[in-house]
């Protein structure tokens, strides 16, 4: 009886005892692997909350008041909204707004696909050099971009008008009327991100294989043809996000006029180049007492820009195919 | 075959002047600020404008620095501050975010994701009111808090630092130091910050010329009492509009610290950029 059990094996003690020592640390890791995720994505998602979402919400709410950014906030349904419908200054900057879009966007994006389409040759010489001179004015700021055209665009010792005098033509007031002041603030956008869209397009169009040309050109396709029959068509995804992008930002512009017509957030005498967003800020930090109403254009602006954009994505898809 | 292809690429002298002159056209505005910023008042107010700089700098700049409505000093120490804080901070919650949605398992991990990806196709200006009203209830009008804070953590670096990490850091890696016994936070800090840094600087770099370029949101939040950079050469060009030797020498000084950065990180800003477009 005593004999036989030292016969069995004895449990292998050396074993559990690290076993039972790393418990607690076992525990912690579990815990470190379960929950410490969370707190790693935490602060993007307390500062987004805080400053971004809430805010955006609250312009939904206060749309639906009279509200008085210091004094009292009144229930009023769709009113601010019923009213934006009527306000002829609401549709003036709506036309501005998308009026200086079509006239900067669409000359930015074929200068931004010719160059893209030129960066690309294959034996293209001092590449790194000319893609950073065609970026560098997307460095600068905005308020910067502004004051400088300004100055090109002022009426009587500015650089443009005494071009424009070289082969007869008399000085523009630019700031005075709409085609004009379009124009000039058109410059200012396209002067700083044609360079961006560029790079971004010439990234697409370096990701396209590059057997599709060689089998092409076999086929005898120049290069004009290869740009329309692969190059486009490959680059549709890039291009889309393109003019999403220049959606996004054009339909926002805010600085560029403002600083264009001398820090007045009318935007020119006659509103003629007043945007959404600075329509957006006059109702809505300018005059406190409209915030309600600054919020529904903000709404507005949102739901134009949503508008522009997924007609933009129907166009795009549908012509290059 | 070889024949053909070689002249199917052969870039034409025209390809080179179409270039230079997309070149000439991008930098001719900064020649031009630099002309006009060097230039005395009287000499820029005439006809035709002048084309090669002149020596007046030291007067035009001296007269910013005297211009009580632009604050310029104030300006220019605020943005460093501003630029400074908001890009460590973007960089380190964009890491350790990005490190968190590329290499570790949690409940959620794809709709919060998602999410992301959502916040950074809503306008910004959507909020702006709200965010105004905030700041005054806050006591942060006219601080710099109410331009820091809001910026601290960015849903294009979290979203940039996860692309990179998710094909940077292979799993053998991490899986390795956690054998040896690393916390999550170890293994962020030892292992996934060092290999995510080349990701890591553009991020920073783009997140610093970005805030140093912010206008509408400064602009909205602060006065000229206390002003950033760009709300100082706002605010200059209002009160001062026909001083544009004044205005130019200001808009010139804020704009190089930019240009520099531009020159010596360049290759890899545009590289960052391009890789971007590529992943998104």
């Amino acid at each position: 009886m005593a004999l036989a059990t030292p016969a069995r094996p004895a449990p292998p003690e050396p074993a559990r005892a690290p076993r039972h020592r790393t418990n607690g640390s076992a525990k912690r890791a579990r815990w470190d692997m379960k929950f410490s995720p969370y707190l790693y994505i935490a602060p993007f998602f307390i500062v987004f909350g805080v400053f971004g979402l809430y805010p955006m919400l609250k312009t939904a709410w206060m749309s639906l008041h009279d509200w008085d950014m210091i004094g009292e906030h009144t229930f009023i349904g769709f009113d601010n909204y019923a009213e934006l419908l009527k306000d002829e200054y609401f549709w003036n900057a709506v036309v501005n707004t998308l009026g200086i879009f079509v006239v900067a966007t669409v000359p930015q994006l074929i200068l931004a696909l010719f160059f893209a389409n030129l960066l690309n040759r294959t034996h293209l010489r001092s590449r790194t050099l000319f893609r950073m001179a065609i970026f560098v004015p997307n460095i600068t700021s905005v308020a910067a971009v502004a004051i400088v055209f300004a100055m090109l665009f002022q009426r009587d010792f500015g650089l443009i008008n005494w071009l424009l005098s070289l082969v007869g033509i008399n000085p523009v007031d630019w700031d005075s009327e709409r085609w004009s002041s379009w124009t000039a603030i058109a410059f200012m956008v396209d002067w700083r991100w044609t360079g961006y869209n560029a790079l971004i397009l010439l990234a697409g169009m370096q990701a396209i294989p590059r057997d599709l040309y060689e089998a092409a050109a076999l086929d005898g396709a120049n290069q004009w043809r290869q740009f329309w029959r692969i190059t486009l068509p490959m680059l549709t995804p890039t291009f889309v996000f393109v003019v999403v992008l220049s959606t996004i930002g054009g339909l926002q512009l805010f600085t560029e006029p403002l600083i264009f017509g001398n820090g007045n957030m009318r935007g020119g005498t006659q509103r003629e180049f007043q945007t959404l967003a600075m329509y957006m800020y006059e109702k809505g930090i300018n005059s406190l007492n409209t915030a309600g109403y600054g919020a529904a254009i903000a709404w507005a602006l949102f739901v134009l820009i949503g508008i522009v954009a997924a007609i933009n994505l129907a166009l795009v898809r549908r012509s290059v195919k | 075959m070889v024949a053909a292809s070689a002249r199917l690429w052969k870039t034409s002298p025209l390809t080179y002047i179409a270039l230079v002159i997309g070149v000439l056209a991008s930098i001719y505005p900064f020649y031009y600020m630099f002309v006009i910023a060097t230039r005395s008042l009287d000499v820029i107010n005439s006809v035709p404008p002048p084309f090669t700089p002149g020596g007046s700098f030291g007067d035009n700049f001296q007269r910013v620095l005297d211009n009580p409505a632009a604050n310029f000093l104030k300006g220019i120490v605020n943005s460093i501050i501003v630029s400074t804080v908001v890009t460590v901070s973007v960089v380190l919650t964009g890491t350790l975010a990005g490190f968190a949605f590329a290499k570790l398992r949690f409940r959620g991990r794809n709709g919060l994701l998602l999410a992301i990806v959502i916040t950074m196709m809503v306008p910004t200006q959507l909020g702006l009111i709200p965010l105004w009203g905030m700041m005054q209830d806050l006591g942060w009008y006219d601080t710099l808090y109410a331009v820091t804070i809001p910026f601290l953590a960015s849903a294009f670096g979290v979203f940039m630092m996860r692309q990179y990490a998710t094909s940077a850091i292979s799993d053998e890696l991490i899986e390795a130091a956690r054998v040896d016994g690393c916390s999550t936070f170890r293994v962020y800090w030892n292992v996934v910050l060092p290999a995510l840094r080349p990701a890591a600087a553009v991020l920073g770099l783009l997140t610093f010329m970005d805030t140093w370029n912010q206008f509408l949101w400064p602009y909205a939040a602060l006065t000229n009492d206390n002003p950033t950079l760009q709300v100082s050469l706002a605010f200059l060009s209002y009160a001062y509009y026909t001083d544009y030797s004044q205005v130019f020498a200001a808009t010139a000084v804020g704009t190089v610290p930019l240009l520099l950065v531009f020159i010596f990180f360049g290759r890899q800003i545009i590289g960052g950029i391009m890789e971007g477009a590529v992943k998104s």
